[in-house]
């Protein structure tokens, strides 16, 4: 029997649940499923969707009919194993914590008992790997957030948060690329834009990546605004050995 | 040669059938809401069902054409006037150059399709879709909804003639939506999440009545109603969302996640409406009310077996010869009028006769 469970995503999409916690072995199990799924493919599936704990697969029913499929992808996927990779590749993300740029960052220190300097250290002292891209265009998902810092989202997501925004959802942290709804509490802001159309290549990151916060002051980030908006900003991306 | 836009309307954009295989890098597939309407109207037309259309919501453009072509109308009721007559919708009418199309009072639904013969209007392809996505301001024309003074050509500079064309009509669909009925029921499968809930939120779910609200969008509808009950919180960890997926926030009300949807998200998703009866969702004004009711995946997928049978069977419908054609007598006694009509209104247009 394969490691995940399935569930029923409606009459034209499944999801293959691997686990129910997020980790870096689970992140690369699913790679590792869709990376068969693509080699190898079954006449029918649309899309792949790989997200921290699943994988969703869209498919065409008046191709393939859901009991066919389910049993297509057992057994393709019945020995799928996890793979590593060597070397980590870092973007760093400059933000500014707080005021107006993180009108929840209160919400965050009270729920954590920490004082507003210490949510930020605890925040920027480690680097995220990115689990996968998903919400939106460049939307990175960032797995290993202290737990200290595992807050709730919003009851009643706001309608539009700003492009930059970085927030906490739950136990998961990252930025928003683009003004969009959503219920994450918001700690922080970036200048820098993580998907730009009209850049060379329009998503600064994908998967298995890490992200890096570095905190800034609101001087800093007006400087590091304008040199992004006149395309002088030079990104501060690195590669280390693991 | 195509048309003008003379007034916008609300949210005019070019929408096919959606884009494809980027779900995973977080691109919203977009894409038409009211699948079956936009293919209604490009088969009266003998266009490919997912050729692009042109989708508004709740107030029609108005559009002046510099080229005489077909277009059909489809989807909720605007009052669509040529030239300021009301004509018909799910029919291919014929447009002459000049001539101006534009939309009255809301009667029935939400968004409006323009399907228009020969392909429809020429856009470039992005990312192997025509379809408009606002958010990233991509696709359709110039990745936006449509502003006074846009100029849209059409892929076929002239469509003068459309075979058969008195059989090219529907009856309105106002009984699939249910647009006369006090309540109206979607059908939907339970899960992925749905193990989240508690039978008793369970239980609202599929037995209480809830209502649209207008904070309804491309995104997804809103929906008011009880509370639904959850065992630990609605909290997930993000997974992919599918068309139709039930998403339901702390605050314990629906939201139906459609076309222009995240791919992502971290609600619990207690449910899925099922594809077919996804148009008559997005067709609810503010205010209607709406009951679930569960079925099985395979229910779900025989009855959209049975749809696509359905289009398939409108589909030789509009092209078979018309009664026109075969009663020499009716002809005449139809044309007449007509005739006489044209060469009053004008001495120098081309007559068009239906063969």
């Amino acid at each position: 029997m394969a490691g995940f469970r399935i569930t029923i995503a409606g009459d034209s999409a499944i999801n293959l649940e691997f686990a129910r916690t997020i980790s870096p072995q689970t992140s690369g199990l699913i790679r590792s499923a869709a990376r068969t799924l693509e080699i190898d493919p079954i006449a029918g599936i649309i899309e792949l969707v790989p997200t921290f704990c699943s994988l969703m697969i869209t498919y065409d029913p008046l191709v393939i009919s859901y009991d066919e499929l389910v049993a297509a992808v057992t057994g393709k996927l019945v020995d799928v194993q996890q793979d590593e990779s060597a070397t980590r590749r870092i973007v760093k993300i400059p933000v500014c914590y707080g005021g107006e740029y993180g009108p929840d960052m209160q919400t965050v220190c009270e729920h954590a008992h920490m004082r507003e300097e210490d949510v930020i250290a605890l925040h920027s002292s480690k680097d995220y790997l990115i689990d996968m891209l998903g919400f939106m265009p460049g939307f990175a998902y960032l797995g290993g957030l202290d737990e200290r810092l595992h807050t709730p989202r919003l009851a009643t997501p706001r309608t539009v948060i700003e492009a930059g925004s970085v927030g906490i959802g739950g136990a998961q942290t990252g930025i928003y690329p683009l003004a969009s709804p959503g219920g994450w509490q918001l700690i922080g802001r970036s200048p820098i834009r993580p998907y730009d159309p009209q850049r060379e290549v329009p998503i600064l990151y994908s998967a298995g990546d890490y992200l890096r916060f570095v905190p800034i002051s609101e001087s800093e980030y007006v400087s590091i605004e304008k040199q992004v908006k006149e395309g002088t900003y030079q990104y501060d991306i690195t590669v280390e050995g693991a | 040669m195509g048309f003008t836009v003379i007034k916008p309307g609300i949210c005019t954009t070019i929408q096919d059938d959606g884009r494809r295989g980027y779900l995973g890098s977080g691109f919203s597939p977009s894409g038409v809401m009211d699948r079956r309407a936009s293919h209604i109207a490009n088969l009266l037309l003998s266009n490919k069902v997912n050729d692009p259309v042109l989708e508004f919501c709740l107030a029609g453009p108005t559009l002046r054409f510099t080229t005489d072509t077909f277009i059909a109308i489809t989807g909720g009721d605007f009052s669509p006037k040529l030239n300021g007559q009301p004509v018909s919708m799910y029919k291919a009418i014929p447009v002459k150059r000049g001539q101006m199309l534009s939309f009255g009072a809301p009667k029935t639904g939400v968004y409006g399709y323009i399907a228009i013969a020969g392909g429809s209007v020429r856009v470039p392809e992005v990312m192997g879709s025509r379809s408009t996505n606002l958010k990233c301001g991509v696709g359709g024309w110039q990745g936006r909804a449509l502003q006074t003074g846009d100029y849209l050509r059409f892929m076929t500079r002239d469509v003068e003639f459309l075979s058969n064309l008195g059989s090219r009509s529907m009856e309105n669909d106002d009984a699939f939506y249910g647009f006369g009925k006090d309540e109206l029921t979607l059908r939907v499968i339970m899960g992925p999440q749905d193990d989240m809930f508690t039978e008793e939120g369970k239980k609202t779910f599929l037995g209480q009545v809830f209502t649209t609200t207008s904070k309804s969008d491309r995104m997804g509808f809103r929906l008011d109603g009880p509370g639904i009950e959850t065992i630990h919180g609605s909290d997930i960890i993000s997974d992919g969302i599918a068309l139709g997926a039930v998403q339901i926030p702390s605050h314990g009300r629906p939201i139906v996640m459609l076309a222009d949807r995240q791919t992502t998200g971290g609600y619990a998703k207690i449910a899925t409406v099922c594809s077919v009866d996804i148009p008559k969702l997005v067709q609810c004004q503010p205010g209607r009310k709406i009951r679930f009711s569960m079925i099985s995946v395979q229910e779900a997928q025989a009855l959209l077996r049975e749809e696509a049978r359905r289009v398939a069977s409108w589909e030789k419908l509009v092209k078979r010869p018309c009664y026109g054609g075969v009663s020499p007598r009716r002809t005449a006694r139809r044309l007449t009028p007509i005739l006489e009509a044209q060469a009053k209104s004008s001495s120098t247009q081309k007559l068009w006769i239906m063969d």
